[in-house]
């Protein structure tokens, strides 16, 4: 496997809005339209055949940023390269030809497959639509994929409802490798599977990866899988990317003190390094009223003045160690 | 690396025995009894329905005329059975504009929403606010009376409901991470729309269609007993009922046994309802 | 590596354990069959003890919690012994129960906004408590209730007790129905997956709020967990439950140093390891094969034995029973001394 470093896949200051319902009556009064801020000028590249592992709380906006990079949701602004095609602008076949090479793979092994129609109905069904082998070829396509993900080929005649969650997300892994993508994004691929399966699926994506030299955005909140998986890290929060470093910096030496507090909250399996102050106090504050500034300022024991006046924005600490964090940039608290 | 797959067996099971519940094998089996009688009235009747016979008038039920005749000597049993026919189509006229017009337009009010949805919104407010049979009879009453200009009348009122459900199970359905893939597999909106939303969103409706296929008999039955509805000498049990009325006391059987058979017709189409409402939800 | 704490606590419960569950079984029919759901599980809680029971899902660690309280209705059957204070819950009269139970043993649920009352006012829900089993009321019943708050982490408490429950966010809402449980002082407090709902950080402030509330209150808990670094980082001891039996218990430490079940074994030995060995980076993870069991149709023998690397005959023929295999850790495994060493890094 290569990575070159030139990125496959750019973000650049992408922002999205969720604006919220309101009645007639609070909008006649001229109350604001109030939004939900997924996205703040996020900026991010991936490199060819990389995984890049992506890391948050929820509302942090990682499963809003998977979305749109796929055009599920429509970005409010900023730009998504991929491979030089500017995403954000692709439509119709152009469109289609862009989702043929980067897929998506669901969270939900139980929602994410069509409950009417057979296994093989959905992977020929895929393999049809973008014509990628000839009629006659597709049935042996089918069985081929389905070994590919580790399932036997009679898997075909069976409906969703007869597989277990942890077959489920072999499916639609296989429902995605029928496009034969460049990328995947996986969108919490184990979180909703049991323990001791969630290996057996970790271990599938590991190797298709290595097999199909597949670009990987891994988005999780299990940080252990993440650091297992990734070659490099970027850690969300509120909308915002506040790190992106290689996996051995951002786990070894995280510099934001959010990822630092991220990291020690979740626990060990070392029962020794108990610890009874927990690592990052105060609530997460709500998107729809993200704090002026640092959005991580009103629970940042480090936080200073400028933090509440200035946003901080993602800068180069060296080695492409990416923080947005007025600690360094260059002022620090006086 | 593989994984075995469950033994087919459990729920292949489970799958045979949900579609053989009894609500809806003996509706299927009352719904045969009504086609036969409706599509081959003859096998079953010995006497014409609308031949008068003034030699047996209003006559109780007895062998030769089990249900009885009316005041025109007609055997009530024979009427009944022909009357089968009409009123099987007024169920099928009736409904089936509403759910195909409805469905087709709740599906694609909620999937490709915004003005459209509010427009449909509005015009179907407008339709509701106005009682059922009166906005109805109102359209028929300009149309003028006949079985015809009553289809035309429950279409442009029955399609809401419909309409209503489906647009409310498209939209559930579009958050569910099936459709989004679908999406992002790069299908076409009419591929995402008619091959996974609506048969994942249609499954109310169907069951809504049966029941109102009952309501919808009885509403042929309701107008047919106002006039505005199958005219006499149709042997529609609606009129027939409303011909009975009037000897209610003397002839209890010219009206009762029509009514019978619209209650029959009614259970029939309420339990394939509550047995489909059953088979049709997928398995999970 | 392991590094051994100051949290490694005693192995064996003191002479008088608070609660001591015996052969504990839940019978829950289906229309596809009865499904043994727990099956003849004993363990002994000390007083001050945070257990552990731990498990994936179908192990039967909520119904094993639920049953402690006798919260099956017909047609669930449970049977077995639950010794509290020197009485049989699964025996005691109707009344007699809800006195102990929501009094002196009190639990917390998964979903703090469907087991919190959303037509109640948090305060009117602590009151209510507290009048019930500590018959306070009027002024001290408020003012008690706002120490409640105070004490699990609630700023301005006086002021949120007349708050609803949708008005807290979901951290806050845990520490509400926390506030509630506690207001009856409980000797014991049950928690269903309290922190699963939550995110890491608001998780990690919830267990550490649960640890402080133990040392000062003197309680036990029984926490009953997927997610075996929450059993890490907040128990003393541990029972793992995998098809509705317990496989293993033991001391914490010991458990994750030295697993005596295969089953334990294999599900340490399935998660990625982290730690600074970045040798293992992106390396294939050792995953358990198969799926769980299905209860309704479970194998003779160990039920782990269809998946087990160590099954041998003898395994498929019999169910191991838990027995002590050293000093306060029992296994129900009969290949516990063939396991290989783990390299857990952490």
């Amino acid at each position: 496997m290569t990575l070159s470093d030139h990125p496959l896949l750019e973000v650049t200051g992408l922002t999205k809005t969720f604006p919220v319902r309101q009645s007639l009556l609070s909008r006649w009064r001229g109350q604001p339209r109030r939004a939900v801020q997924a996205l703040t000028d996020v900026n991010l590249s991936v490199k060819r055949g990389e995984t890049l592992g992506i890391v948050g709380e929820s509302g942090c906006g990682k499963s809003t940023l998977a979305r749109t990079l796929v055009r599920l949701y429509t970005a409010d602004s900023g730009s998504v390269r991929y491979g030089g095609q500017d995403v954000l602008a692709l439509s119709g076949a152009e469109l289609r030809g862009y989702n043929r090479r980067v897929q998506m793979i669901f969270q939900d092994p139980y929602s994410s497959l069509n409950p009417r129609m057979t296994v093989g109905q959905v992977l020929r069904e895929a393999l049809g639509v973008h014509k990628m082998r000839p009629a006659d070829q597709i049935p042996a396509r089918v069985s081929e994929l389905l070994s590919l993900v580790g399932l036997p080929a009679e898997a075909a005649n069976r409906l969703p409802h007869e597989f277990s969650g942890g077959q489920r997300q072999r499916i639609g892994i296989a429902r995605a490798l029928a496009l034969e993508p460049e990328c995947l994004i996986a969108d919490e691929l184990v979180s909703a599977l049991d323990v001791s399966v969630q290996a057996q699926v970790v271990n599938l994506l590991l190797e298709l990866q290595e097999r199909l030299n597949l670009t990987v955005l891994f988005v999780a909140h299990d940080l252990r899988l993440v650091r297992h998986l990734s070659h490099r890290v970027a850690v969300m929060y509120l909308g915002r990317v506040v790190e992106v470093a290689s996996t051995e910096a951002a786990f070894e030496a995280p510099k934001h003190p959010y990822t630092q507090g991220l990291l020690a909250a979740a626990p060990t399996l070392d029962p020794g390094s108990r610890s009874l102050e927990p690592a990052i106090s105060g609530e997460l504050p709500s998107p729809l009223n993200v704090p002026s500034g640092c959005a991580f300022r009103t629970r940042c024991k480090s936080a200073f003045g400028r933090c509440a006046t200035e946003r901080p924005l993602l800068s180069d600490t060296g080695d492409g160690h990416m923080v947005a964090c007025h600690l360094y940039s260059g002022a620090g608290p006086t | 690396m593989t994984t075995t797959l469950p033994a087919p067996g459990a729920a292949l099971k489970v799958a045979r025995r949900r579609s053989l519940k009894p609500t809806l094998v003996i509706g299927l089996v009352l719904l045969l009894v009504l086609l036969l009688a409706a599509i081959f009235p003859r096998l079953f009747t010995p006497y014409s329905p609308t031949d008068f016979d003034y030699t047996a008038i209003l006559k109780g039920p007895t062998l030769k005329h089990p249900f009885g005749t009316d005041n025109f000597g007609r055997d009530v049993f024979s009427r009944v059975i022909h009357g089968t026919r009409i009123d099987l189509q007024i169920a099928v006229f009736t409904t089936l504009f509403p759910f195909i017009f409805g469905t087709l337009l709740g599906a694609l009010t909620a999937f490709r929403g915004r003005w459209a949805d509010a427009v449909v919104g509005r015009i179907a407010d407008l339709v509701v606010v106005f009682p059922f049979l009166v906005l109805v009879i109102a359209i028929v009453a300009v149309l003028g009376p006949g079985l015809n200009n009553m289809y035309i009348a429950v279409s442009a009122v029955g399609w809401v409901s419909y309409w209503r459900l489906t647009r409310g199970e498209v939209l559930s359905q579009k958050k569910a991470e099936y459709a989004q893939a679908a999406q992002v597999l790069g299908y076409s909106p009419a591929r995402v729309l008619l091959r996974h939303l609506l048969p994942n969103a249609v499954t109310p409706a169907i069951v809504y269609l049966m029941t109102d296929m009952s309501l919808g008999i009885l509403l042929g039955a309701s107008l047919g007993y106002l006039g505005l509805g199958a005219q006499p000498p149709t042997p529609e049990w609606g009129v027939m009922v409303a011909d009975g009325k009037n000897f209610m006391v003397t002839a209890w059987w010219i009206s009762t046994f029509p009514g019978l058979a619209l209650t029959l017709a009614g259970v029939t189409f309420s339990l394939i309802g509550d047995g489909l409402a059953d088979a049709l939800r997928p398995r999970s | 590596m392991m590094v051994m704490g100051t949290t490694q606590t005693t192995m064996t419960s003191p002479s008088s354990p608070l609660l001591s569950v015996r052969d504990l079984n839940v019978r829950i029919p289906t229309p596809g069959g009865e499904l043994h759901a727990v099956r003849g599980v004993s363990f002994d809680v000390a007083p001050g003890e945070v257990l552990g029971l731990v498990g994936e899902s179908g192990s039967g660690k909520s119904v094993t919690l639920r049953a402690l309280l006798g919260l099956h209705r017909a047609p669930i059957k449970m049977s077995g012994e639950v010794h509290y204070g020197g009485a049989n819950l699964l025996s005691m009269p109707d009344r007699a129960l809800r006195s102990v139970r929501g009094g002196q043993i009190s639990m917390i649920f998964q979903e703090p906004m469907t087991a919190l009352n959303p037509v109640l006012s948090v305060g009117e829900q602590i009151t209510e408590n507290l009048r019930e089993h500590r018959n306070l009321k009027g002024k001290a019943a408020q003012d008690r209730a706002a120490e409640l708050l105070d004490l699990t982490g609630i700023p301005s408490p006086r002021a949120r007790l007349a708050d609803y429950p949708h008005q807290f966010s979901g951290g806050m809402r845990q520490r509400a129905m926390i506030a509630i449980a506690l207001a009856s002082e409980p000797k014991l407090l049950l928690a269903d997956e309290p922190t699963t709902a939550l995110d890491v950080t608001i998780q990690d402030q919830i267990l550490r709020l649960l640890l402080k509330l133990v040392g000062e209150l003197h309680m036990s808990v029984i926490l009953v967990t997927h997610d075996l670094g929450v059993v890490a980082q907040t128990c003393d001891r541990v029972a793992v439950m995998y098809g509705g039996r317990l496989m293993e218990t033991a001391g914490v430490g010991e458990l994750f140093a030295r697993p005596k079940h295969a089953y334990t074994h294999g599900l340490l030995g399935s998660l990625p390891g982290s730690g600074s060995h970045s040798s293992n980076h992106r390396r294939p993870l050792t995953p358990i094969p198969g799926g769980p069991p299905d209860l309704r149709a479970l194998p003779q023998g160990c039920t782990f034995a269809p998946r087990c690397t160590y099954a041998t005959g003898e395994c498929r023929f019999s169910e191991p029973p838990l027995v002590e295999v050293a000093p306060g850790h029992a296994s129900a495994c009969l290949h516990h001394d063939r396991l290989s060493v783990l390299e857990v890094s952490v």
